[in-house]
């Protein structure tokens, strides 16, 4: 059962996937101090494709490589950093450790091409992301919340969402 | 030809049928379904933002409530994210200890859910009776080793919170010694009545390829033919050490489901009596003691997933280096196990509707998290 590994797998994207992948820059997670200098930064080590790739980079897993069950959709807000990253997250049905791509896009203009179209899989997991934080993916059938009612304002799970006395909690009391 | 017009009607969210707070918004040609949409999160508390105000060990009790039929199965999915990411090592006495948990967790979980489905299907509540009747007694063992029966929160970063009790395996030999009786008569109940065989054959077929591309996992994906499961397909713990087989389904319609589940309980025992032989021999106490709780995981990510009862149950977990996580995020089987819904059911009668939801096993905790 000895799969690809996550630089195997970036091997095979550069050479098949012209463009798609970008070399991924270290995440900070936290801001800089005052004072002294910032601490190294987390570089990830699984493969990381432009937004614009991304299906392509998907289908190629699926469809090449024979990774045909697409586990787990993951936003994070890297707020510090100004992105979200996503991280897909696909498995062989023969077994095997998993293989991940992730992709990034600023916080200001979170669009991503959906999956959905060509993975159906994918449907609840962008719905969850786009409930949560707000990720547009772009093409989706039905893209609306998942969880919160359709009047909600703003996307929980961010950063810089209010935990304490926003309106759903009474600020004017 | 009959003139007949689509209507649109709910079903739920106070609906007995649907499993808590869940709400179908379906449209029907007279009793045909022509399309179905889920509709969700009358329970969502935010689970995850909750998770990331916490510290690491605070989560444990937290990963209960997910799916509280399971609350061991989640406890061990997270117990093993952490280790994973904070490099705590598990004794091998431990590792005995959290699978015979979950293996037992299995079977009380199938038990509670193919009651639910043949209540489900109008064999109103005498075989929901039997399959919790069951479930009380591994609901004991649990009260014993954990103190809590529903909400355990058993495991610990390193090991689980404490040995088992002396009684334990006594009295857990004893419940393995019933248990094929009822795992047959729960078996003959369904496959030697006929209404209840005409309820479920070819009912709600989820063919192979579509399972798939949904990415349904647990009994819902074998019952379709798919030979996936975590424990064979990348090895946790100590899985790898046991002998047993993954049941499959063929046509992936309600009743294979049903019969991948009784399946499941017997290899859950197998592995139990495996675990039993093999315990004795194992190094290492209850928990490592030399695992902080508090924990305090260096910059980095990780996804570790297990088997639940329900399928894939997987947690993300992105430290920034502090005692509480910065991402957590928890893939939840029956969740996504929903995807497929307004597929499955298209086509069928609004009462096979009620059986089909029935045969993913769906809790609303974990979807509405």
């Amino acid at each position: 059962m000895a799969r690809l590994s996550a630089a195997e797998l970036r091997e095979r994207l550069r050479n098949d996937l012209p463009a798609a992948l970008v070399e991924p820059a270290p995440l900070n997670l936290k801001a800089a101090p005052a004072h002294g200098a910032q601490a190294a930064g987390f570089i990830t080590t699984d493969a990381v494709v432009a937004p614009e790739r991304l299906v392509a980079a998907a289908l190629y897993l699926r469809d090449t490589l024979g990774y045909a069950y697409l586990s787990d959709i993951a936003v994070v807000d890297y707020l510090a950093d100004g992105l979200f990253e996503l991280g897909y997250r696909f498995y062989h049905v023969e077994g095997g450790p998993s293989l991940v791509i992730k992709t990034r896009v600023p916080r200001e203009t979170p669009e991503v091409p959906s999956l959905t179209p060509v993975w159906p899989g994918a449907n609840f997991h962008e719905r969850e992301a786009f409930d949560l934080y707000g990720i547009i993916f772009t093409g989706h059938p039905f893209l609306r919340r998942i969880y919160l009612w359709d009047e909600f304002e703003g996307f929980p799970m961010r950063k810089d969402f209010p935990k304490q006395g926003d309106k759903y909690i009474g600020a004017d009391e | 030809m009959l003139k007949t017009e689509e209507l649109q009607i709910n079903i739920g969210p106070q609906h007995p049928s649907t499993h808590g707070v869940f709400r179908m918004l379906v449209t029907v040609d007279g009793e045909t379904v022509i399309d179905l949409k889920p509709v969700f999160g009358y329970l969502h508390r935010n689970h995850e933002q909750l998770a990331e105000q916490n510290t690491y060990l605070q989560n444990m009790p937290y990963t209960d409530r997910l799916d509280y039929f399971n609350s061991m199965a989640n406890n061990q999915a997270y117990a093993m994210a952490v280790e994973k990411l904070a490099g705590i090592e598990v004794p091998e006495r431990a590792e005995y200890i959290r699978v015979l948990m979950v293996e037992l967790t299995r079977i009380l979980n199938h038990a509670g859910a193919l009651g639910f489905l043949i209540n489900d299907m109008g064999m109103w509540q005498t075989q929901l009776a039997f399959g919790m009747r069951e479930r009380e007694k591994i609901l004991d063992l649990f009260e014993s080793a954990s103190g809590a029966r529903l909400m355990c929160n058993y495991f610990r970063f390193g090991g689980v919170a404490r040995d088992l009790p002396p009684d334990f395996l006594p009295r857990l030999k004893d419940l393995l010694r019933a248990m094929p009786a009822f795992v047959d008569e729960m078996e003959r109940l369904l496959c030697e009545n006929d209404i209840l065989m005409q309820r479920s054959e070819g009912v709600g077929i989820l063919p192979r390829d579509l399972a798939l591309a949904y990415s349904v996992t647990g009994p819902v994906l074998r019952g379709s033919g798919v030979a996936y499961d975590i424990r064979k397909a990348e090895p946790y713990s100590i899985y790898d050490r046991f002998d047993f087989d993954v049941p499959v389904g063929t046509v992936g319609d309600v009743y294979d489901r049903f019969l991948v589940r009784v399946e499941e309980m017997r290899q859950s025992k197998r592995i139990i009596e495996q675990i039993l032989e093999q315990l004795p021999d194992a190094q290492g106490g209850h928990i490592n003691p030399k695992a902080r709780q508090n924990v305090r995981p260096p910059v980095g990510d990780v996804y570790a997933r297990i088997e639940s009862p329900k399928g894939e149950l997987g947690f993300y977990l992105v430290s920034d280096g502090s005692t509480k996580p910065y991402r957590y995020k928890v893939r939840a089987p029956s969740f996504i196990n929903l995807t497929p819904l307004g597929d499955m059911c298209r086509g069928y009668r609004v009462a096979d509707m009620v059986v089909i939801l029935g045969s993913i096993d769906i809790v609303m905790g974990e979807v509405d998290r």
